[in-house]
């Protein structure tokens, strides 16, 4: 109770104590301070769920089980991670002159805002609240992406804000659908939208109203996840904002409109007691697997290039879901943590690699071995391990999606190797070039944090080799309630 | 007394649909701005009479919401941008009137078509205006698609906002009132970045045309 009470209120003080001090030199660490302290919280909390079982808390507000304590805890963590990456790239974004005090002020608060935005959503019990915690997230990061205020980064933000708001505002007309359906259930008083009193009654919901509410909440979040074809706002806004947004955007965001999913997706099974929930997810996910990789093939920009690489492994993920069953269930989960981590350690590598060079285009950036080789050694272990290099977990997950499909969707694994083949041809052709070969990039003046990037990769090797056993439980605990 | 009630429902829901209409052919920015306020006003007298009806309290507090909101701060806010930016001249639609009135005739059967089962669910007196409200919510949605300029747009999704409002109130008496006011707030503060976010794109642009936003392409 008092650690989610800790979890909520660091990052909400730590969004205004910034609001007043983020311009000064010594706004990078009070950040790092704020995102250290909620982690801390974040993981007081998780200790005392796996110890003593599901929290409810606030009269029922805020529901803590063990599929969101996950994603608390990932959340929290990478939060820190990419604080602590965001203190030597934003200094030399300040002495470059494209960050001004007061963008500077505008960026830590809103960061922190949106580490807020993003555990109330993840804490919550209430459906309507999530809603409006999504939705906060987005206007947080739209500020940030724009933040550098450049014709393309305006450009991303706007058209990040009219999707999203657009596919958001859908997730609102089905959220009410939902409300209506419970309301013949409960009655009129509260808790008809508070999701444990809904997965008591899921049986009890009209099926005729949660088909079309799953419908609308499926395209809300699904735009805000990223699946094809409403993606056009993502690699947009992963390419133009400041790269320590690009890694929460990819690492984080995605993550949590994915969770949004999973419990419309619990309810939605449960009312229908067919498969649709899963056959919509199954089919996106597909789609927007095979139409990202070969989109891969395409890019000139390295973000934009890795956009399109999140595109992929949250289709692959949603994949997962759809498949249901407890073990594309944990093969989901897995896959969501591991790419999680190993995204974020790519875009901070990401992050300094374009900052030495200067440029974002890829055939402009080489040899990055020869004057920081673990920038360049980090970008390279982060591609391989994003593209499923065995001793890496994207690897493990992605193995348990594969071999469950062939058992059980045996027509869609061809089009899952064939676009895992296709990416692997086009990143692992791009990167090579950029870390090996003649040099064309200068030393930087500070020093870059590669502390965040080498620790991702480490955890996700930890993951391919070695789940410890109180994660397995856990996964397994969480894979069983979404059923399927 | 109901027969009543439900009858000045319908006739609010019929003239918020009027209203969706008007402004998706309308072509002056400044009286699209007078009906985007015409229809929150509608808005607001509809929630009143379905919380009267039912005795339904809080539904007063949220037209109270919905009128500060969408009736007195957010039309101020548009007209004191317009103002500033001057951009009161004509908008130019991607498509003609009278193809678009078609689309959105269309629009509405179909909206009707989905909402019919729903709608003879639902236990509240305005239940049979499910249907206005999707088709508002589509036909909102529609304009923002083929208006390229940047205030339309935002009135378009501001509109639409406004029919999820009024499906909140005919399908369940409204929703809870803490996530009311996150709703509120959420348009609030998101109107607020918009309306910074249009000055800078004219610092950028020179032009509030948002086919100058077409420049990040997969190469």
């Amino acid at each position: 109770m008092e650690a989610l009470a800790f979890v909520l209120a660091f990052p909400l003080a730590g969004s205004l104590a910034l609001a007043f001090v983020g311009h000064r030199d010594v706004a990078r660490d009070v950040n790092v301070a704020f995102s250290g302290a909620t982690f801390a919280a974040a993981c007081a909390l998780t200790v005392r769920v796996v110890s003593s079982g599901p929290l409810l808390a606030a009269s029922e507000e805020f529901f803590i089980d063990p599929l969101n304590v996950f994603l608390v805890a990932l959340t929290a963590f990478v939060g820190l991670t990419t604080s602590i990456f965001s203190r030597p790239y934003m200094r030399v974004e300040q002495d470059h002159g494209t960050m001004t005090p007061a963008r500077m002020r505008l960026y830590h608060s809103m960061y922190q805002l949106f580490s807020f935005a993003m555990l109330v959503a993840l804490t919550t019990n209430n459906m309507g609240i999530l809603w409006v915690a999504m939705e906060a997230a987005t206007l947080a990061t739209v500020l940030l992406v724009s933040v550098y205020r450049t014709a393309a980064s305006l450009e991303a933000a706007w058209k990040y804000f009219i999707l999203c708001g657009v596919g958001i505002a859908l997730a609102l007309f089905g959220t009410v659908l939902l409300y209506m359906a419970a309301e013949k259930v409960f009655g009129a008083e509260g808790g008809a939208l508070l999701w444990t009193h809904l997965d008591q009654a899921k049986t009890r919901l009209d099926p005729n109203i949660i088909t079309l509410a799953f419908a609308f909440l499926f395209i809300g979040y699904g735009t805000k996840v990223g699946l094809v074809p409403l993606h056009n706002w993502l690699p947009d806004a992963h390419a133009e904002g400041p790269t320590p947004v690009s890694a929460v955007l990819s690492g984080l965001l995605l993550n949590v409109a994915m969770y949004a999913l999973l419990r419309c997706k619990v309810l939605t099974d449960g009312a229908l007691r067919n498969a649709l929930a899963g056959q919509l997810l199954m089919g996106f996910g597909l789609v927007s697997v095979v139409v990202a990789a070969f989109f891969l093939s395409r890019q000139k920009d390295v973000k934009r290039m890795f956009a399109y690489s999140s595109i992929e492994h949250m289709g692959l993920i949603a994949f997962a879901f759809g498949l249901g069953g407890p073990v594309a269930n944990f093969a989901g989960l897995l896959h969501m943590t591991v790419h999680s981590l190993t995204k974020s350690a790519i875009f901070f590598a990401v992050g300094h690699a374009t900052q030495k060079a200067g440029t974002q285009v890829m055939s402009e950036i080489r040899g990055l071995i020869k004057v920081s080789p673990t920038v360049g050694w980090g970008m390279m272990l982060g591609s391989l391990a994003i593209l499923g290099m065995p001793p890496f977990g994207v690897f493990a997950s992605e193995f348990l999606i594969l071999t469950t499909a062939m058992r059980e969707q045996p027509w869609a694994t061809p089009f899952l190797l064939l676009a895992l083949g296709v990416a692997f041809a086009s990143v692992f052709g791009r990167v090579l070039p950029m870390v090996f070969g003649e040099t064309s990039v200068k030393p930087l003046a500070h020093a870059p944090a590669l502390l965040p990037v080498f620790v991702h990769l480490a955890l996700g090797l930890m993951l391919g080799l070695y789940v410890p056993p109180y994660l397995i439980g856990w996964y397994t605990q969480a894979a069983r309630m979404l059923g399927g | 007394m109901s027969h009543l009630a439900s009858q000045l429902i319908n006739l609010f829901a019929a003239v918020i649909l009027m209203l969706a209409f008007a402004m998706l052919s309308q072509r002056r920015i400044l009286s699209l701005i007078h009906l985007f306020t015409l229809q929150g006003v509608t808005l607001v007298a509809a929630t009143a009479v379905v919380g009267y009806v039912t005795d339904q309290p809080h539904l007063y507090l949220s037209a109270g919401l919905t009128f500060v909101l969408k009736v007195v701060l957010i039309p101020m806010l548009l007209h004191r941008i317009i103002q500033r930016l001057d951009v009161r001249w004509d908008v130019e639609a991607l498509i003609n009137v009278p193809t678009t009135m078609l689309i959105g005739i269309v629009l509405v059967i179909f909206a009707f078509n989905l909402a019919r089962p729903i709608s003879q669910l639902s236990s509240s007196i305005a239940g049979g205006t499910l249907g206005i409200a999707l088709a508002c919510v589509l036909l909102s949605f529609m304009m923002m698609i083929i208006r390229s300029k940047a205030v339309p747009q935002v009135i378009g999704f501001l509109s639409m906002e406004n029919g999820l409002f009024f499906a909140a109130t005919s399908a369940t008496y409204g929703m809870p009132m803490v996530v009311e006011l996150g709703i509120a707030l959420d348009v609030l503060v998101g109107i607020l970045i918009l309306g910074v976010f249009m000055f800078q794109i004219r610092e950028q642009f020179d032009s509030l045309d948002i086919r100058h936003l077409e420049k990040l392409k997969d190469s």
